[in-house]
């Protein structure tokens, strides 16, 4: 089973790299919509720090939700999805390492800028970093979320649009913790019950989602 | 071909009692009975629309039937058991092929979730085997939809499965290609392989018919 999982990541790896104009795309909105607020807002240092952490926590669950709409389109086109469908395998299992694989290529590279693009909104290093430290427990749970609206969505018409509909509501608790744990740190506060808030949506996330994802394809199958 | 999946036995058998399946309120098929054994091929028959297509992905797991029973030796099946999913290789109308890998990383990758030997040498010869170049590192959307056909039939040597479901295996196929594939197909029968195949085309290797009227 260890070994499915990384053949499933591995190769979806491979996959990004060859399909790489899809990975940059969500990446480059992500620069965009974060660098755009500060323009629009003004050069008030003190404005931009406070709004810093809920604009990056947003940017990067909306460039979530363009690569999220992707994730099992093709491979149910090629019919590849039919073939993990029909392998011996759990299929939770093959869920939870495609969606592995959406992280590595959507959440992490958003989580490693996150530093750099703080610097436009004169956010410290220190509050920066626990803003990054909020996406690496956040956003893998925005892939796992949005694997199981991606998965239900599979072959509907307008399914993107339908996606975020089903998606972004249930992201709405991450979104307030991840932020409020950078803006906590920025106030000098304590920001351990947001993280551990954060934490717990993680390891729920992790537990219900790849299944509510392999019950959800099985039905997008039939 | 030696097979990689249980040797087959005498009570090693795909049997389908009273199957019936339905879609969007219309009966595609049913009262479907037959008894698959080790070394019998099943063609199932019809035009098109008729069921085919649905019937082997009931077969496999893919739908569940609106009624009736399925068995695999001796043991009745549910849905995605994991009995059946250690035996079966399947090629539906889509190739299930990565368009932006090439043949050889594609069967690789096969190899591995199906949990058979992946190494170089078994995948060029499952490539060979189709008249495939195994050293061809060109990704598979470079492939004509004939040579495209041909890397999802090559997977089936690959994982050496005892049963095989086939949707229409040869449509897309020169003649030469698909007398290489029938060959392929009368030797999986001769080790004991059993296969149900969609097709338009009577097969000379079958050892039932399934008409369906659709």
């Amino acid at each position: 089973m260890a070994q499915a999982f990384l053949a499933i990541v591995r190769h979806d790896l491979a996959l990004a790299w060859r399909r790489r104009g899809s990975v940059l795309s969500s990446l480059l909105f992500f620069i965009i919509a974060c660098s755009l607020f500060p323009l629009a807002l003004g050069p008030e240092p003190q404005q931009l720090r406070a709004l810093a952490p809920g604009i990056l926590w947003v940017a990067a669950l909306l460039a979530s939700m363009l690569s999220l709409s992707r994730l099992f389109v093709q491979e149910h086109a090629d019919g590849s999805l039919e073939q993990l469908l029909l392998s011996p395998h759990p299929l939770a299992v093959i869920a939870l390492a495609k969606t592995c694989a959406h992280w590595l290529t959507s959440g992490l590279p958003l989580l490693l800028l996150t530093p750099l693009l703080a610097q436009q909104y004169s956010l410290p290093a220190g509050p920066a970093l626990l803003l990054s430290l909020s996406l690496l427990i956040g956003t893998p749970v925005l892939s796992l979320i949005g694997a199981v609206g991606a998965a239900l969505t599979l072959g509907v018409r307008g399914g993107a649009v339908l996606l975020c509909i089903l998606v972004l509501p249930l992201c709405t608790p991450v979104l307030i913790f991840g932020a409020g744990a950078a803006a906590a740190a920025d106030a000098g506060m304590s920001v351990l019950p947001q993280l551990s808030l954060l934490g717990a949506c993680l390891a729920l996330a992790l537990f219900l989602c790849p299944l509510a994802t392999a019950a959800s394809l099985r039905i997008a199958m039939e | 071909m030696r097979l990689a999946s249980d040797g087959p036995s005498a009570d090693t058998v795909l049997r389908a009692r009273g199957l019936s399946f339905s879609r969007g309120g219309r009966r595609v098929f049913e009262g479907i009975d037959f008894d698959l054994k080790p070394g019998e091929l099943l063609q199932v028959l019809g035009a098109n629309g008729s069921g085919k297509t649905s019937l082997l992905r009931v077969l496999g797991g893919l739908l569940p039937p609106d009624e009736g029973e399925l068995s695999w030796g001796g043991q009745a099946l549910r849905p995605a058991d994991p009995n059946l999913l250690q035996s079966v290789a399947y090629v539906g109308h889509a190739n299930g092929i990565d368009a932006d890998l090439s043949p050889a990383e594609n069967l690789r990758f096969a190899a591995r979730m199906g949990g058979v030997d992946d190494s170089p040498a078994r995948v060029a010869d499952a490539l060979r085997s189709m008249g495939l170049d195994p050293d061809s590192q060109a990704p598979v959307r470079t492939l004509s939809q004939g040579q495209r056909r041909r890397v999802a039939l090559a997977r089936l040597s690959l994982l050496r499965r005892l049963l095989w479901l086939l949707d229409e295996p040869v449509s897309s196929l020169d003649a030469a290609s698909g007398e290489r594939f029938l060959a392929q197909l009368g030797e999986h029968l001769r080790a004991g392989g059993m296969a149900v195949v969609a097709t338009h085309e009577a097969l000379p290797e079958a050892a039932q018919t399934l008409r369906l009227q659709g």
